[in-house]
Protein backbone atom coordinates (compact mmCIF):
# COMPACT_ATOMS: atom_id res chain seq x y z
CA UNK A 1 0.00 0.00 0.00
CA UNK A 2 1.67 3.22 -1.14
CA UNK A 3 1.22 6.40 0.92
CA UNK A 4 -0.91 8.99 -0.86
CA UNK A 5 -0.98 11.46 2.03
CA UNK A 6 1.90 11.73 4.45
CA UNK A 7 1.82 14.39 7.16
CA UNK A 8 4.85 14.54 9.40
CA UNK A 9 5.15 16.60 12.62
CA UNK A 10 2.58 19.06 11.28
CA UNK A 11 1.73 21.98 13.57
CA UNK A 12 -0.50 24.98 12.99
CA UNK A 13 -0.49 28.08 15.16
CA UNK A 14 -2.88 30.97 14.64
CA UNK A 15 -1.73 34.35 16.02
CA UNK A 16 1.47 35.03 17.94
CA UNK A 17 2.75 35.59 21.45
CA UNK A 18 0.16 35.40 24.20
CA UNK A 19 -2.63 35.30 21.63
CA UNK A 20 -1.18 32.22 19.88
CA UNK A 21 -3.61 29.35 19.44
CA UNK A 22 -2.21 25.90 18.71
CA UNK A 23 -4.72 24.28 16.37
CA UNK A 24 -2.48 21.31 15.51
CA UNK A 25 0.52 20.00 17.42
CA UNK A 26 3.10 17.66 15.82
CA UNK A 27 0.55 15.58 13.94
CA UNK A 28 1.78 12.50 12.06
CA UNK A 29 -0.67 10.88 9.66
CA UNK A 30 -0.14 8.53 6.72
CA UNK A 31 -2.97 7.32 4.50
CA UNK A 32 -2.46 4.73 1.78
CA UNK A 33 -4.23 4.11 -1.53
CA UNK A 34 -7.49 2.25 -0.97
CA UNK A 35 -7.63 3.16 2.71
CA UNK A 36 -10.36 5.18 4.43
CA UNK A 37 -9.24 6.91 7.63
CA UNK A 38 -11.61 8.75 9.96
CA UNK A 39 -10.38 11.61 12.13
CA UNK A 40 -12.60 11.80 15.18
CA UNK A 41 -12.67 14.49 17.81
CA UNK A 42 -14.86 17.12 19.43
CA UNK A 43 -15.34 20.66 18.12
CA UNK A 44 -12.14 22.62 18.45
CA UNK A 45 -9.91 19.53 18.37
CA UNK A 46 -8.31 20.63 15.07
CA UNK A 47 -10.14 18.26 12.68
CA UNK A 48 -11.06 20.84 10.08
CA UNK A 49 -7.62 22.47 10.22
CA UNK A 50 -6.05 19.07 9.60
CA UNK A 51 -8.26 18.59 6.55
CA UNK A 52 -7.55 22.01 5.04
CA UNK A 53 -3.80 21.52 5.49
CA UNK A 54 -3.99 18.01 3.96
CA UNK A 55 -5.78 19.59 0.99
CA UNK A 56 -3.20 22.40 0.70
CA UNK A 57 -5.91 24.99 1.29
CA UNK A 58 -3.88 26.22 4.23
CA UNK A 59 -0.15 26.05 5.04
CA UNK A 60 1.18 24.43 8.20
CA UNK A 61 3.28 26.50 10.59
CA UNK A 62 5.67 23.60 10.89
CA UNK A 63 6.15 20.09 9.53
CA UNK A 64 5.86 18.55 6.06
CA UNK A 65 2.92 17.40 3.95
CA UNK A 66 3.52 15.00 1.06
CA UNK A 67 0.75 14.31 -1.44
CA UNK A 68 1.57 11.40 -3.76
CA UNK A 69 5.18 11.77 -2.61
CA UNK A 70 5.49 15.46 -3.52
CA UNK A 71 6.33 18.00 -0.80
CA UNK A 72 3.54 20.58 -0.91
CA UNK A 73 5.68 23.31 0.74
CA UNK A 74 8.16 23.33 -2.16
CA UNK A 75 5.43 23.77 -4.82
CA UNK A 76 4.55 27.10 -6.40
CA UNK A 77 1.01 28.40 -5.86
CA UNK A 78 0.18 27.35 -9.43
CA UNK A 79 1.50 23.85 -8.89
CA UNK A 80 -0.50 23.55 -5.67
CA UNK A 81 -3.68 24.67 -7.45
CA UNK A 82 -3.02 22.15 -10.24
CA UNK A 83 -2.50 19.38 -7.69
CA UNK A 84 -5.77 20.32 -5.96
CA UNK A 85 -7.65 20.21 -9.27
CA UNK A 86 -6.15 16.94 -10.48
CA UNK A 87 -5.33 14.84 -7.45
CA UNK A 88 -7.58 15.92 -4.59
CA UNK A 89 -11.36 15.72 -4.23
CA UNK A 90 -13.27 17.55 -1.51
CA UNK A 91 -16.66 16.72 0.00
CA UNK A 92 -18.18 19.13 2.48
CA UNK A 93 -21.26 18.93 4.63
CA UNK A 94 -23.44 20.84 2.18
CA UNK A 95 -23.38 23.41 -0.64
CA UNK A 96 -21.50 20.92 -2.77
CA UNK A 97 -23.21 21.13 -6.17
CA UNK A 98 -23.92 23.95 -8.62
CA UNK A 99 -27.69 24.27 -9.04
CA UNK A 100 -27.54 25.23 -12.74
CA UNK A 101 -25.70 22.07 -13.80
CA UNK A 102 -27.01 18.50 -14.07
CA UNK A 103 -25.47 15.74 -11.94
CA UNK A 104 -23.12 14.61 -14.69
CA UNK A 105 -22.15 18.21 -15.54
CA UNK A 106 -21.33 18.81 -11.87
CA UNK A 107 -19.21 15.66 -11.78
CA UNK A 108 -17.41 16.58 -15.04
CA UNK A 109 -16.77 20.19 -13.98
CA UNK A 110 -13.38 19.69 -12.27
CA UNK A 111 -12.07 17.94 -15.39
CA UNK A 112 -13.30 20.73 -17.66
CA UNK A 113 -11.79 23.38 -15.38
CA UNK A 114 -8.52 21.51 -15.73
CA UNK A 115 -8.66 21.83 -19.52
CA UNK A 116 -10.27 18.56 -20.61
CA UNK A 117 -12.70 18.79 -23.56
CA UNK A 118 -16.39 18.86 -22.63
CA UNK A 119 -17.18 15.56 -24.36
CA UNK A 120 -14.33 13.62 -22.73
CA UNK A 121 -15.10 15.16 -19.33
CA UNK A 122 -18.76 14.20 -19.64
CA UNK A 123 -17.82 10.62 -20.58
CA UNK A 124 -15.53 10.39 -17.54
CA UNK A 125 -18.32 11.85 -15.36
CA UNK A 126 -20.83 9.28 -16.63
CA UNK A 127 -18.31 6.48 -16.05
CA UNK A 128 -17.85 7.32 -12.39
CA UNK A 129 -21.61 7.80 -11.84
CA UNK A 130 -22.15 4.34 -13.35
CA UNK A 131 -19.45 2.75 -11.22
CA UNK A 132 -20.99 4.22 -8.10
CA UNK A 133 -24.55 3.24 -9.01
CA UNK A 134 -25.91 6.71 -9.89
CA UNK A 135 -26.16 6.46 -13.69
CA UNK A 136 -29.95 6.91 -13.69
CA UNK A 137 -29.57 10.28 -11.94
CA UNK A 138 -26.98 11.68 -14.40
CA UNK A 139 -29.35 14.09 -16.17
CA UNK A 140 -31.11 15.31 -13.00
CA UNK A 141 -30.45 18.77 -11.58
CA UNK A 142 -29.53 19.12 -7.89
CA UNK A 143 -32.99 20.42 -6.99
CA UNK A 144 -34.52 17.21 -8.34
CA UNK A 145 -32.26 15.00 -6.23
CA UNK A 146 -32.75 14.01 -2.59
CA UNK A 147 -30.24 15.22 0.00
CA UNK A 148 -28.60 11.79 0.05
CA UNK A 149 -28.35 11.66 -3.75
CA UNK A 150 -26.81 15.14 -3.88
CA UNK A 151 -24.14 14.08 -1.42
CA UNK A 152 -23.43 10.91 -3.45
CA UNK A 153 -23.06 12.99 -6.62
CA UNK A 154 -20.63 15.22 -4.68
CA UNK A 155 -18.59 12.11 -3.82
CA UNK A 156 -18.60 11.05 -7.48
CA UNK A 157 -17.29 14.52 -8.40
CA UNK A 158 -14.60 14.24 -5.73
CA UNK A 159 -13.24 11.00 -7.20
CA UNK A 160 -13.68 11.67 -10.95
CA UNK A 161 -10.65 11.38 -13.23
CA UNK A 162 -7.30 10.50 -11.69
CA UNK A 163 -7.92 11.80 -8.21
CA UNK A 164 -5.84 10.08 -5.56
CA UNK A 165 -6.97 11.74 -2.35
CA UNK A 166 -10.53 12.26 -1.10
CA UNK A 167 -11.04 14.69 1.80
CA UNK A 168 -14.46 14.75 3.46
CA UNK A 169 -15.76 16.98 6.26
CA UNK A 170 -18.84 15.49 8.00
CA UNK A 171 -19.97 14.08 4.63
CA UNK A 172 -23.37 12.85 5.80
CA UNK A 173 -24.23 16.23 7.33
CA UNK A 174 -27.84 16.35 8.40
CA UNK A 175 -28.93 13.23 6.49
CA UNK A 176 -31.03 10.60 8.27
CA UNK A 177 -29.41 7.27 9.09
CA UNK A 178 -30.61 5.43 5.94
CA UNK A 179 -29.34 8.13 3.57
CA UNK A 180 -26.21 8.56 5.66
CA UNK A 181 -25.54 4.84 5.29
CA UNK A 182 -25.93 5.03 1.50
CA UNK A 183 -23.42 7.90 1.41
CA UNK A 184 -20.95 5.97 3.56
CA UNK A 185 -21.33 2.79 1.47
CA UNK A 186 -20.42 4.88 -1.55
CA UNK A 187 -17.52 6.65 0.15
CA UNK A 188 -16.14 3.26 1.15
CA UNK A 189 -16.64 1.90 -2.37
CA UNK A 190 -14.88 4.97 -3.81
CA UNK A 191 -11.86 4.32 -1.59
CA UNK A 192 -11.81 0.62 -2.50
CA UNK A 193 -11.27 1.73 -6.11
CA UNK A 194 -7.81 2.82 -4.98
CA UNK A 195 -8.24 6.34 -3.64
CA UNK A 196 -6.98 7.36 -0.19
CA UNK A 197 -9.81 8.81 1.90
CA UNK A 198 -9.70 11.06 4.96
CA UNK A 199 -12.98 11.91 6.66
CA UNK A 200 -13.34 14.13 9.72
CA UNK A 201 -16.32 13.65 12.00
CA UNK A 202 -17.48 13.80 15.59
CA UNK A 203 -19.92 10.93 14.91
CA UNK A 204 -18.86 7.44 16.02
CA UNK A 205 -21.27 5.65 13.65
CA UNK A 206 -19.83 7.53 10.70
CA UNK A 207 -16.25 6.94 11.85
CA UNK A 208 -16.92 3.22 12.18
CA UNK A 209 -17.12 2.90 8.38
CA UNK A 210 -13.38 3.68 8.20
CA UNK A 211 -10.55 1.17 8.10
CA UNK A 212 -8.82 3.13 10.85
CA UNK A 213 -10.06 5.79 13.27
CA UNK A 214 -7.59 8.42 14.51
CA UNK A 215 -8.59 10.38 17.62
CA UNK A 216 -7.69 14.06 17.81
CA UNK A 217 -7.80 16.09 21.02
CA UNK A 218 -6.56 19.65 21.54
CA UNK A 219 -4.76 19.50 18.18
CA UNK A 220 -2.88 16.34 19.01
CA UNK A 221 -3.31 12.74 17.82
CA UNK A 222 -3.98 10.93 21.10
CA UNK A 223 -4.99 7.46 19.94
CA UNK A 224 -6.12 5.31 17.03
CA UNK A 225 -8.03 2.08 16.53
CA UNK A 226 -6.26 -1.15 15.68
CA UNK A 227 -6.79 -2.42 12.13
CA UNK A 228 -10.24 -3.93 12.03
CA UNK A 229 -10.47 -7.69 12.46
CA UNK A 230 -12.72 -9.66 10.14
CA UNK A 231 -16.37 -10.15 10.92
CA UNK A 232 -15.83 -13.87 11.59
CA UNK A 233 -14.90 -13.21 15.21
CA UNK A 234 -18.16 -11.41 15.71
CA UNK A 235 -20.18 -14.51 15.10
CA UNK A 236 -18.08 -16.87 17.17
CA UNK A 237 -19.14 -16.39 20.76
CA UNK A 238 -21.47 -13.49 21.04
CA UNK A 239 -24.76 -13.01 22.79
CA UNK A 240 -26.50 -16.20 23.80
CA UNK A 241 -30.27 -16.24 23.51
CA UNK B 1 -34.33 -12.95 22.68
CA UNK B 2 -37.03 -15.37 23.70
CA UNK B 3 -36.68 -18.65 21.82
CA UNK B 4 -40.25 -19.66 22.59
CA UNK B 5 -41.70 -16.53 21.03
CA UNK B 6 -39.36 -16.69 18.04
CA UNK B 7 -40.56 -20.26 17.42
CA UNK B 8 -44.20 -19.21 17.81
CA UNK B 9 -43.59 -16.41 15.29
CA UNK B 10 -42.13 -18.84 12.76
CA UNK B 11 -45.10 -21.18 13.24
CA UNK B 12 -47.51 -18.25 12.79
CA UNK B 13 -46.43 -18.32 9.10
CA UNK B 14 -47.54 -21.95 8.75
CA UNK B 15 -46.77 -25.43 10.07
CA UNK B 16 -43.10 -26.47 10.07
CA UNK B 17 -40.82 -29.40 10.92
CA UNK B 18 -38.54 -29.13 13.98
CA UNK B 19 -35.35 -29.12 11.94
CA UNK B 20 -36.77 -26.46 9.62
CA UNK B 21 -37.61 -24.26 12.65
CA UNK B 22 -34.02 -24.39 13.87
CA UNK B 23 -32.64 -23.44 10.43
CA UNK B 24 -35.09 -20.57 9.96
CA UNK B 25 -34.47 -19.20 13.47
CA UNK B 26 -30.74 -18.98 12.73
CA UNK B 27 -31.31 -17.34 9.35
CA UNK B 28 -33.82 -14.77 10.67
CA UNK B 29 -31.57 -13.50 13.46
CA UNK B 30 -28.71 -12.87 11.05
CA UNK B 31 -26.86 -15.90 12.46
CA UNK B 32 -25.64 -13.69 15.27
CA UNK B 33 -27.35 -15.75 17.95
CA UNK B 34 -26.44 -19.40 17.44
CA UNK B 35 -29.04 -21.81 18.78
CA UNK B 36 -28.49 -25.48 19.48
CA UNK B 37 -30.82 -28.22 18.37
CA UNK B 38 -31.56 -29.28 21.95
CA UNK B 39 -32.97 -25.86 22.81
CA UNK B 40 -35.40 -25.99 19.88
CA UNK B 41 -36.85 -29.37 20.73
CA UNK B 42 -37.06 -28.85 24.51
CA UNK B 43 -38.75 -25.49 23.88
CA UNK B 44 -41.19 -27.09 21.41
CA UNK B 45 -42.04 -29.77 24.00
CA UNK B 46 -42.76 -27.06 26.56
CA UNK B 47 -44.89 -25.08 24.10
CA UNK B 48 -46.81 -28.28 23.33
CA UNK B 49 -47.42 -28.96 27.05
CA UNK B 50 -48.68 -25.38 27.46
CA UNK B 51 -51.05 -25.84 24.54
CA UNK B 52 -49.40 -23.16 22.38
CA UNK B 53 -48.37 -25.56 19.61
CA UNK B 54 -49.61 -28.98 18.52
CA UNK B 55 -48.47 -31.90 16.38
CA UNK B 56 -50.17 -34.99 14.98
CA UNK B 57 -47.06 -37.16 15.03
CA UNK B 58 -46.48 -37.56 18.77
CA UNK B 59 -44.37 -40.70 18.47
CA UNK B 60 -41.66 -39.28 16.18
CA UNK B 61 -38.37 -37.51 16.86
CA UNK B 62 -38.71 -33.70 17.32
CA UNK B 63 -36.71 -32.87 14.17
CA UNK B 64 -39.11 -34.87 12.01
CA UNK B 65 -42.35 -33.78 13.62
CA UNK B 66 -44.45 -31.12 11.98
CA UNK B 67 -45.71 -28.44 14.40
CA UNK B 68 -48.44 -25.83 14.10
CA UNK B 69 -49.48 -22.92 16.29
CA UNK B 70 -52.76 -23.05 18.26
CA UNK B 71 -55.20 -20.17 18.90
CA UNK B 72 -53.73 -19.96 22.44
CA UNK B 73 -50.24 -19.72 20.91
CA UNK B 74 -51.38 -16.87 18.64
CA UNK B 75 -52.73 -14.99 21.65
CA UNK B 76 -49.49 -15.57 23.58
CA UNK B 77 -47.45 -14.28 20.61
CA UNK B 78 -49.63 -11.18 20.29
CA UNK B 79 -49.31 -10.45 24.03
CA UNK B 80 -45.49 -10.82 23.85
CA UNK B 81 -45.11 -8.46 20.87
CA UNK B 82 -46.81 -5.70 22.85
CA UNK B 83 -45.02 -6.31 26.17
CA UNK B 84 -42.00 -4.05 26.90
CA UNK B 85 -38.70 -5.93 27.00
CA UNK B 86 -37.18 -6.94 30.36
CA UNK B 87 -35.51 -3.99 32.03
CA UNK B 88 -32.06 -5.52 32.33
CA UNK B 89 -29.47 -3.08 33.73
CA UNK B 90 -27.86 -1.14 30.88
CA UNK B 91 -24.37 -2.40 30.00
CA UNK B 92 -22.76 1.00 30.57
CA UNK B 93 -23.45 0.93 34.31
CA UNK B 94 -20.09 -0.62 35.07
CA UNK B 95 -18.44 2.02 32.88
CA UNK B 96 -20.19 4.81 34.80
CA UNK B 97 -18.83 3.35 38.04
CA UNK B 98 -15.30 3.08 36.63
CA UNK B 99 -15.35 6.71 35.50
CA UNK B 100 -16.78 7.90 38.82
CA UNK B 101 -14.01 6.04 40.63
CA UNK B 102 -11.40 7.50 38.27
CA UNK B 103 -12.66 11.07 38.87
CA UNK B 104 -12.04 10.67 42.62
CA UNK B 105 -8.63 9.03 42.32
CA UNK B 106 -5.62 11.33 42.56
CA UNK B 107 -3.02 10.93 39.84
CA UNK B 108 -5.43 9.45 37.29
CA UNK B 109 -5.96 11.14 33.91
CA UNK B 110 -9.69 10.58 33.60
CA UNK B 111 -9.83 11.80 30.02
CA UNK B 112 -7.24 9.20 29.09
CA UNK B 113 -9.39 6.52 30.78
CA UNK B 114 -12.38 7.81 28.77
CA UNK B 115 -10.32 7.53 25.58
CA UNK B 116 -9.32 3.91 26.31
CA UNK B 117 -13.00 2.99 26.49
CA UNK B 118 -13.93 5.19 23.52
CA UNK B 119 -11.34 3.46 21.33
CA UNK B 120 -12.50 -0.01 22.34
CA UNK B 121 -16.14 0.88 21.66
CA UNK B 122 -15.33 2.41 18.27
CA UNK B 123 -13.28 -0.69 17.36
CA UNK B 124 -16.32 -2.82 18.19
CA UNK B 125 -18.52 -0.50 16.12
CA UNK B 126 -16.06 -0.86 13.22
CA UNK B 127 -16.43 -4.65 13.37
CA UNK B 128 -20.23 -4.40 13.22
CA UNK B 129 -20.22 -1.72 10.51
CA UNK B 130 -17.77 -3.72 8.37
CA UNK B 131 -19.99 -6.79 8.77
CA UNK B 132 -22.90 -4.68 7.48
CA UNK B 133 -20.75 -3.15 4.71
CA UNK B 134 -19.75 -6.57 3.38
CA UNK B 135 -23.27 -8.00 3.59
CA UNK B 136 -26.00 -7.71 1.01
CA UNK B 137 -27.79 -4.36 1.65
CA UNK B 138 -31.08 -6.29 1.37
CA UNK B 139 -30.20 -8.63 4.25
CA UNK B 140 -32.81 -7.13 6.56
CA UNK B 141 -32.29 -9.61 9.41
CA UNK B 142 -28.59 -8.87 9.67
CA UNK B 143 -29.13 -5.12 9.24
CA UNK B 144 -31.63 -5.00 12.12
CA UNK B 145 -29.36 -6.88 14.52
CA UNK B 146 -26.24 -4.91 13.56
CA UNK B 147 -28.02 -1.53 13.73
CA UNK B 148 -29.30 -2.34 17.23
CA UNK B 149 -25.76 -3.05 18.41
CA UNK B 150 -24.39 0.05 16.67
CA UNK B 151 -26.94 2.39 18.23
CA UNK B 152 -26.33 0.85 21.67
CA UNK B 153 -22.55 1.27 21.33
CA UNK B 154 -22.93 4.77 19.90
CA UNK B 155 -25.00 5.79 22.93
CA UNK B 156 -22.13 4.74 25.21
CA UNK B 157 -19.59 6.67 23.06
CA UNK B 158 -21.82 9.75 23.25
CA UNK B 159 -21.99 9.39 27.02
CA UNK B 160 -18.15 9.26 27.07
CA UNK B 161 -18.03 12.42 24.90
CA UNK B 162 -20.45 14.18 27.24
CA UNK B 163 -18.38 13.09 30.25
CA UNK B 164 -15.26 14.39 28.49
CA UNK B 165 -16.93 17.77 27.88
CA UNK B 166 -18.06 17.94 31.51
CA UNK B 167 -14.52 17.25 32.73
CA UNK B 168 -13.16 19.94 30.40
CA UNK B 169 -15.42 22.51 32.04
CA UNK B 170 -14.23 21.61 35.54
CA UNK B 171 -11.78 24.05 37.08
CA UNK B 172 -8.44 22.24 37.17
CA UNK B 173 -7.57 20.80 40.58
CA UNK B 174 -3.81 20.85 41.23
CA UNK B 175 -3.49 17.15 42.04
CA UNK B 176 -5.21 15.57 39.08
CA UNK B 177 -4.15 18.22 36.58
CA UNK B 178 -0.44 17.92 37.29
CA UNK B 179 -0.71 14.17 37.17
CA UNK B 180 -2.57 14.22 33.88
CA UNK B 181 0.11 16.33 32.26
CA UNK B 182 2.80 13.96 33.46
CA UNK B 183 1.05 10.84 32.33
CA UNK B 184 -0.75 11.38 29.08
CA UNK B 185 0.65 14.51 27.48
CA UNK B 186 4.32 14.59 28.32
CA UNK B 187 5.21 17.07 25.60
CA UNK B 188 2.33 19.48 25.82
CA UNK B 189 0.69 22.06 28.01
CA UNK B 190 -2.64 21.47 29.69
CA UNK B 191 -5.85 21.38 27.72
CA UNK B 192 -6.92 24.66 26.23
CA UNK B 193 -10.00 26.35 27.64
CA UNK B 194 -13.16 24.98 26.05
CA UNK B 195 -13.88 28.26 24.30
CA UNK B 196 -10.49 28.62 22.62
CA UNK B 197 -10.18 30.36 19.26
CA UNK B 198 -10.02 27.15 17.17
CA UNK B 199 -13.13 25.86 18.96
CA UNK B 200 -15.01 29.01 18.03
CA UNK B 201 -13.60 28.89 14.54
CA UNK B 202 -14.55 25.27 13.99
CA UNK B 203 -18.01 25.88 15.41
CA UNK B 204 -18.50 28.58 12.77
CA UNK B 205 -17.55 26.24 9.91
Amino acid sequence: MSAVLSMSQVSKVYGTGNAAVHALRQVDLTVGAGELVAIMGPSGSGKSTLLTIAGSLEEPTDGTVLVCGDDVSTMSADAQARMRRRSIGFVFQDLNLLAGLSAVENVALPLELDGMGARAARAAGLRVLEELGLAERAAHFPDDLSGGERQRVAIARAVVGDRRLLLADEPTGALDSTNGEAVMRMLRAACKRGIAGVMVTHDAQLASWADRVVFLRDGRVVDQTAPSVGPATLLAGDVAP
Amino acid sequence: MSIRHALLALLAEGSKYGLQLRQEFEARTGEVWPLNVGQVYTTLQRLEREGHVESDEAGRDGAQRRFRITAGGQRELDRWLRTPPDGAPPPRDELVIKVQVAVRMPGVDVREILQVHRRRLVEEMQRYTHLKAEADPDDIALGLVVDAELFRLEAVVRWLDAADARLRRLPATPTTDAASNDRARPAGPAAEPAESAPAREEARR
